[in-house]
């Protein structure tokens, strides 16, 4: 019996190229985690990112019930839908979790992000970012004669939107906060 | 009750609480006030290893073989560092085990103090979950949630890191009581899903059951059940590595071991299967081979009690998240109210088919009338152990593999080995746990000469505990596994996979206190594995057997299962690039 009787090529696919039966489409998806506020529980969730090669594009943190020291995480993340799928059964084996809830399928949901922006300008210039900053209904939180910092929330897009309409305005720094987001509805 | 005492007597009184009879340890200065009250007590054994790591695999082996966690004590810094491996070990391969570490004083954390590291920093990506208790009141509680961990969903291993402070400080104890923390994953598996499966059981008309370790951390009652399910279908049976012994080697269903060097059968039998029924097991890697040819034509079920198991590797049709033995029960329970159905005509087909297949005969080997085969080492080993109470750890390479191949386990937490990590070293000190908690028994460690080597001086534990082990060394004088993937991959290219300049293993034997045999000639190893078997004190075994024997059957890297190598006449250019940058 040979067992080589296999057609030249056939075997590209390592095992590490493990998902045939998948769709390769990244997808984005909005991901909260209700962890008991222990330390070490952000490093669990992170190092869980990094360990296993996930993506994170924002992250936020803070204890929302201050009597059952409970935490709120919010992961924004990128992957293909089995990755995601890994990425909510591997946040649920930790145990300190006690919720994972995936926005983008449980949604609609809202997604608000909060920054920051710094605009160091003169004249015209000066005048635009203010008509802008109120188009987006940016706050004006600090100003001196040569600079603006503007707060604003909204969803990412709406600030990179704004991020981008200010930098050739003159935006020098931006501070943003990453998603917080909670589904719609009861 | 609660009461008044320090940390130190908190931990020996949350041990004894929670039935603990052994832990395997190690003193250090971050752990005298723990040792000072070991040395005031006699309810629980104190094993005193020579080597942290050799703690850790020694109460794997006394968990595999038990059922119960395996508990060790070690100090800060490097004996929190050394039981790393271990660990690792244990995570991987779904071991029970509470680990306590002492730590340097509270107030001089992140001073970089003498004997200081980040433990439960280090040990947070090989622990199910770790501790640092700052608070001698919160000390009991910990321990008891530990176990609680440790033992419920998918076993493992956890750590409590235990400040000196802590330990010196009284605090109130407190009792341990059925855990009230969130953390209780569900045993009981969907009816759906498992009415879905037993529909697929009487239609199937090419079943295979595929069983792994899961079976055994469910306990002897799951292998029960398995067995009833096996013989009352008459489907075939194979298992990972991880789960032999769940089903009886002996059993008429038994196809052997799957996997890369798997059986032929078994893996036959899981490429042209039309219902897989994975039963604890979780598609590793060593199993599947390639991904997008495994077991092309299948509907898969898998049962594990953790939910990421599910889709991890490969993509299932019935998932069933839960415990085995309750999903077992409620498999049989279903089955049997619809009438006990099978396919039974196309069943009778697949076993025809299957029997072909075993005709195949894939151990053979050929035999040598001069040096020792070690395929021939290990049926000798079977054959004048079998009946016998026994135990086998093994350590990793190609005796392990050959040992999974030539030996039968007919009862689970009989085989005790390194699946998922690998480890190298594993075996004796695991074989020490073992006769730790079967005093009785004989427990054989199946070695390379290069993996005893990594853990050797456990043999003075051995010794100083009179633990008969059985350490059967099979001396090829190379790193087997490594030297057989540079004859298939590397051009023969042998770099660094020979055991230069090795101990004298009988006098080695000797300096240990213990018992030194050599074995050449096959005509002389009956005789010599009964002096090793009867006499009564642990042996070291020097087998030397044949140098460049490589372990078939072989599932090379990339390839699909019905793509296995029998032999040497297959290995030319088996392995394509593809499969060469893999492990």
């Amino acid at each position: 019996m040979s067992a080589l009787n296999i057609k030249k090529g056939s075997t590209r696919h390592s095992a590490y190229n493990l998902r045939p039966n998948f769709s390769d489409v990244e997808e984005r998806h909005t991901i909260t985690v209700l962890v008991e506020n222990e330390p070490g529980v952000l490093a669990r969730v992170i190092g869980l990112f990094a360990g296993r090669g996930y993506n994170i594009d924002s992250l936020t943190v803070a204890e929302v019930d201050h009597t059952g020291h409970l935490s709120r995480i919010t992961i924004v993340t990128t992957g293909t839908p089995q990755v995601i799928e890994q990425i909510k059964a591997q946040l649920g084996r930790i145990v300190p979790v006690h919720e994972v809830t995936d926005l983008t399928v449980a949604g609609p949901f809202v997604e608000r992000e909060l920054a920051i922006v710094k605009v160091v300008s003169d004249g015209e210039k000066r005048v635009e970012a203010l008509r802008l900053a109120d188009i987006f209904r940016a706050k004006v939180v600090d100003s001196t004669l040569g600079s603006f910092i503007f707060e604003l929330t909204g969803s990412p897009d709406k600030i990179d939107a704004f991020a981008d309409l200010m930098r050739p305005l003159g935006l020098t720094k931006i501070a943003r906060t990453g998603v917080a987001a909670l589904l719609r509805g009861d | 009750m609660t009461r008044e005492m320090t940390g130190a007597k908190m931990v020996v009184q949350a041990l004894k609480d929670q039935g603990v009879d052994t832990v395997f340890g190690y003193p250090g200065g971050a752990v005298l006030p723990i040792y000072d009250e070991i040395f005031l007590q006699n309810d629980i054994r104190h094993i005193l290893v020579r080597h942290e790591q050799g703690a850790v695999h020694a109460a794997e082996g006394y968990a595999r073989s038990t059922g119960k966690p395996g508990v060790v004590l070690v100090t800060s810094g490097p004996g929190a560092t050394n039981a790393v491996t271990g660990l690792t070990d244990a995570l991987l391969d779904s071991i029970p085990l509470v680990v306590l570490t002492g730590q340097v004083p509270t107030f001089m954390i992140g001073s970089d103090a003498f004997q200081e590291a980040d433990t439960v920093g280090i040990t947070r990506p090989c622990t199910k979950h770790n501790w640092l208790v700052k608070d001698t009141d919160k000390l009991a509680a910990t321990i008891h949630e530990a176990f609680h961990v440790a033992t419920s969903g998918r076993p493992g291993p956890v750590l409590i890191d235990v400040p000196k402070d802590v330990q010196f400080a009284t605090g109130t104890y407190q009792p341990a009581k059925p855990s009230a923390s969130h953390y209780q994953p569900p045993v009981k598996g969907d009816m759906e899903e498992i009415t879905e499966l037993v529909a697929a059981i009487e239609a199937a008309e090419r079943p295979v059951f595929y069983t792994g370790g899961g079976v055994i951390n469910s306990g002897p009652g799951a292998s029960q059940l398995l067995r009833e399910l096996v013989e009352a279908t008459g489907f075939p049976i194979t298992s990972t590595l991880m789960g032999l012994g769940a089903y009886p080697a002996s059993g008429k269903q038994w196809l052997g071991m799957l996997g890369m060097h798997g059986l032929y059968e078994a893996n036959m039998a899981m490429h042209d299967c039309d219902l897989m029924i994975n039963i604890g097991a979780r598609f590793d890697d060593r199993i599947t081979g390639r991904i997008d040819a495994f077991s092309p034509n299948s509907t898969k079920a898998h049962i594990d009690i953790d939910p990421s198991s599910i889709n991890k590797v490969i993509r299932v049709d019935i998932p069933i998240v839960g415990d085995v033995g309750h999903v077992l029960e409620d498999i049989l329970k279903v089955w049997k109210s619809r009438g006990r159905k099978t396919n039974t005509e196309a069943l009778a087909k697949w076993q025809a088919q299957i029997d072909d297949w075993r005709k195949v005969k894939c151990l053979t080997y050929t035999p040598s009338a001069t040096t020792i085969k070690p395929q021939y080492a290990l049926e000798r080993l079977e054959a004048l152990t079998k009946g016998m109470d026994r135990y086998i750890t093994t350590e990793v390479g190609q005796h392990q593999m050959w040992a999974a191949q030539f030996l039968g386990f007919e009862d689970p937490n009989r085989w005790m080995t390194s699946g998922g990590l690998g480890t190298m070293g594993y075996g004796t000190p695991a074989s020490i746990g073992v006769q730790i908690a079967h005093p009785d028994a004989l427990v054989v460690n199946v070695a390379g000469e290069a993996s005893w080597l990594m853990n050797m001086q456990e043999m003075g534990t051995a010794t100083q505990y009179r633990l008969p082990v059985k350490q059967f060394i099979l001396n090829n004088e190379r790193l087997g596994m490594v030297r057989q993937w540079q004859e298939l991959l590397h051009g023969e290219r042998y770099s660094h996979s020979w055991s230069e300049a090795l101990p004298d293993f009988v006098k080695l034997a000797e300096a240990f206190g213990a018992k030194g045999i050599i074995c050449s000639d096959s005509k002389d190893l009956d005789d010599a594995i009964m002096e090793m078997i009867n006499h009564d004190g642990p042996v070291i075994f020097d087998c030397l057997v044949e140098k460049h024997e490589n372990c078939f059957p072989m599932i090379p890297s990339g390839k699909a299962h019905n793509e296995m190598l029998l032999g040497d006449a297959d290995t030319q250019g088996a392995i394509q690039a593809g499969g060469a940058v893999l492990v």
